[in-house]
């Protein structure tokens, strides 16, 4: 027997143990490293689930753990799919995703492919940009605040000086028509850089032989660009938008701190209306249907995606 | 022999009463929003320990996040605090899911009457249901929405020209509503020595309860009701009557006309940092803040003077204040009630005022001294005099959020009108109050 350290584990192995074990079936001891996972998913993930799911047909509310729970059938889903409020919700999200995945896809594609050049200071210029993701949102909430404040921010004298404005002639985060892209500005500041990252692996995992192949058969920069780097580089794009996508959708606290969810209800997104059915308002089993509803749009979208996101990489 | 025997006995008589010392003290935990009167509440209750042998610590809330946060400590059953001065609004939650302490047994055995403390605090802070004789809070801290304003501005010779000249009438304290409007429209833009400033700051805000109080400010002086007949939840034709439309109307023509630019989402901090900074003429605020408006050296003093939240076609003043209970979930509540007994006395309610505190207590606010005792006292007890609350109800906080989104709504994003964001609002509350079996 060679001295490896599988050898060494195996003759430290009393020898009781070891009868135990050679008793097992290759299945049973499969089981049991498997079983505690096994385990725990059941009780924080499947468990959760089902009692939510059992939830969303009741009327229960948890700040009254006395008064009698009742089975109220489908109204909780009939209230939420009836109700207007809601749906602007749901455009209100869907406003936020689109254009902060488009924002930051288009703008941290670019900054990779020019942090991917080779000049002086690239390393500092990449630390520069990263930065910003690794500000705690809450923070970066209230110092956005500031720098749209229509009498002292800064962002505003910046747009005045371009366009000729009074800077407290305009308010980004009191507008109804300007408060909404306030929050995918500011989102997008804080997480290009992280699509950047994303794609700056991709653009580096490209073999250097494939452009030297193409520029020996005089392909232009413009055509490699399209037929080399895009079509190389589209499985990362697809996952930097896959995690910009979920957390977008739950995105909470930065929303929160800038606009407190307003003016009005233009910055409610469904992630902070469903924490506050929850936990302001307690309505545990209305809650509970929204939440099953959400998961399961989250859900289905991110399954086409998935099997999407596979194509491309199979190609 | 005999020496030993002495000292063992003096040994034994100091460790059994170092036990019994040891065995009453307990560690109270108070709760309460973090601001100015807690503060004075601090500095009061080293009197309680120095009496007692027990001692204090605080549990200071911001505002922003008193509500959620107590009421979250409230509903899983915590034991973080022996005494809450919780919101006037809890009440109902409070005494029907069980998180307060009923206090009548109490005040029987203690001598502590009701009827000491002002009515209206008295129904307001601690009863439940409302107007009956359950008590549930001992009235800690008096308080309305009311206002303040830049004095040496008002009595500055050009600005009362140019004010007499745009308007024909004198600059004074408004005695209505709409006089109060044509003041802070006045303002607003305005340089003076050689700043642009702005008519009023009022709420705004939209994640608490900020847009309801500030709304409920012109909704109470043009007669606004929550229902028909108190008790019958009927709400059509009382929080949707012409005058309430009127009145909404009119916050969301202050709001637009009179108030700094940026101005969506404010509170109570806002309104301070507005009026501190030189920014606004008048501001309206909790007089909770007052004594600490007029000690404050650059706009305090002098330059402050206070008044009553304007009636318009009636007397009304938004309610604020709170009562202090007992949680039902405390192990010390025999010190934390021993603390609410020390409260009650009438001298400590009069030390309590002395710091900063608004007592309720009639001794207090009914001495001759008291009126001249600050320059907001008076305005004080004119504005308990007629002040309303918002709904009291175990739903408190869904009735409240429901308000908040539908002014804010028309308010500020400007999405309807009046009517649509006060029809709306009833049909939330009733959505409420049928969940609630009261429908």
């Amino acid at each position: 027997m060679s001295d490896t350290p599988l050898n060494r584990a195996a003759s430290a192995t009393p020898p009781s143990v070891a009868r135990k074990i050679r008793g097992l079936s290759d299945r049973a001891i499969a089981w049991i490293f498997v079983g505690p996972t096994i385990f725990l998913l059941l009780a924080i993930n499947i468990f959760p689930l089902i009692w939510t799911i059992n939830l969303s047909f009741t009327n229960f509310r948890a700040n009254r753990p006395n008064r009698e729970v009742e089975y109220v059938g489908l109204r909780n889903y009939e209230r939420i799919l009836n109700d207007s409020d809601i749906w602007l919700n749901m455009q209100a999200t869907a406003h936020f995703l689109f254009w902060t995945i488009f924002f930051q896809v288009l703008i941290g594609f670019t900054l990779a492919y020019l942090i991917n050049k080779k000049f002086k200071g690239n390393d500092l210029w990449t630390t520069i940009i990263v930065l910003p993701m690794m500000l705690s949102p809450a923070v970066v909430g209230n110092f956005w605040k500031f720098l749209y404040q229509p009498q002292i921010g800064l962002f505003n004298y910046i747009v005045a000086f371009f366009t000729g404005k009074e800077p407290s002639s305009f308010e980004m985060l009191g507008s109804v028509d300007l408060a909404p892209w306030s929050i995918v500005i500011v989102d997008t500041w804080m997480w290009t850089p992280f699509v950047m990252l994303i794609c700056l692996a991709g653009l580096r995992s490209i073999p250097d032989y494939i452009y030297e192949a193409a520029e020996v058969d005089r392909a232009s920069k413009l055509r490699q660009f399209f037929t080399i780097t895009i079509p190389m580089i589209l499985p990362f794009l697809m996952l930097a938008v896959l995690f910009r996508g979920i957390e977008n959708f739950k995105m909470f606290d930065l929303v929160v701190q800038l606009t407190g969810r307003g003016p009005g209800s233009t910055t409610e997104l469904t992630s902070i209306n469903l924490k506050r059915e929850a936990f302001e308002k307690w309505r545990t089993g209305y809650a509970s249907a929204y939440a099953i509803i959400l998961f399961v749009t989250v859900f289905g979208l991110a399954s086409i995606y998935v099997k999407a996101l596979n194509k491309v990489k199979e190609r | 022999m005999k020496t030993f025997k002495l000292a063992s006995a003096s040994a034994i008589a100091l460790a059994a009463a170092s036990f019994a010392g040891s065995a009453q003290a307990e560690e109270l935990t108070l709760c309460w929003a973090a601001w100015d009167p807690a503060n004075a509440l601090v500095e009061l209750s080293k009197e309680f320990e120095a009496q007692s042998g027990h001692t204090m610590s605080f549990e200071f809330i911001p505002w922003p996040n008193f509500a959620d946060r107590m009421l979250n400590e409230l509903n899983s059953g915590g034991k973080l605090c022996d005494l809450l001065i919780g919101d006037s609004q809890w009440i109902g939650g409070g005494a029907e899911n069980g998180h307060y302490v009923k206090l009548n047994d109490f005040f029987d055995a203690e001598g502590i009457s009701m009827s000491d403390f002002a009515d209206a605090t008295v129904y307001a802070y601690s009863t439940w249901p409302k107007g009956s004789e359950n008590y549930y809070a001992l009235p800690a801290m008096g308080d309305a929405n009311g206002w303040f304003y830049r004095k040496d501005w008002f009595a500055r010779d050009d600005i009362r020209a140019a004010f007499l000249e745009a308007t024909g009438r004198e600059l004074g304290e408004p005695q209505t509503q709409k006089e109060m409007l044509e003041i802070a429209q006045f303002f607003q833009g305005r340089e003076i020595d050689g700043q642009t400033v702005y008519g009023a700051a009022i709420f705004t805000e939209r994640g608490s309860e900020g847009i309801t109080m500030g709304v409920t400010s012109a909704l109470y002086p043009w007669g606004f009701k929550y229902e028909n007949t108190p008790g019958s939840y009927d709400m059509e034709g009382a929080v949707n009557s012409a005058e309430a439309v009127e009145a909404l109307e009119f916050y969301k023509e202050f709001y637009e006309t009179a108030t700094p630019p940026g101005y969506t989402n404010s509170y109570m901090g806002e309104s301070l940092d507005a009026f501190k900074s030189g920014q606004v003429a008048m501001a309206m605020n909790w007089f909770a803040f007052f004594p600490g408006l007029y000690a404050d050296p650059n706009t305090g003093g002098d330059k402050i003077d206070f008044f009553v939240n304007p009636p318009q076609n009636q007397a009304g003043s938004t309610l604020g204040g709170q009562g202090i209970s007992v949680v039902a979930y405390s192990d010390k509540q025999d010190a934390a009630l021993e603390y609410i007994k020390w409260f009650a006395q009438p001298d400590v309610q009069q030390k309590w005022w002395d710091l900063g505190g608004y007592s309720a207590h009639k001794a207090v606010l009914e001495s001759p001294d008291f009126v001249d005792s600050a320059p907001f006292a008076g305005d004080f007890l004119e504005a308990m005099g007629a002040v309303q609350d918002f709904w009291q109800e175990p739903a408190y906080a869904e009735l409240l959020l429901a308000m908040q989104k539908r002014i804010h709504d028309y308010v500020v994003a400007d999405q309807g009108t009046a009517q649509e964001a006060l029809d709306k609002l009833i049909e939330d509350w009733t959505e409420t109050f049928e969940d609630e079996g009261k429908l």
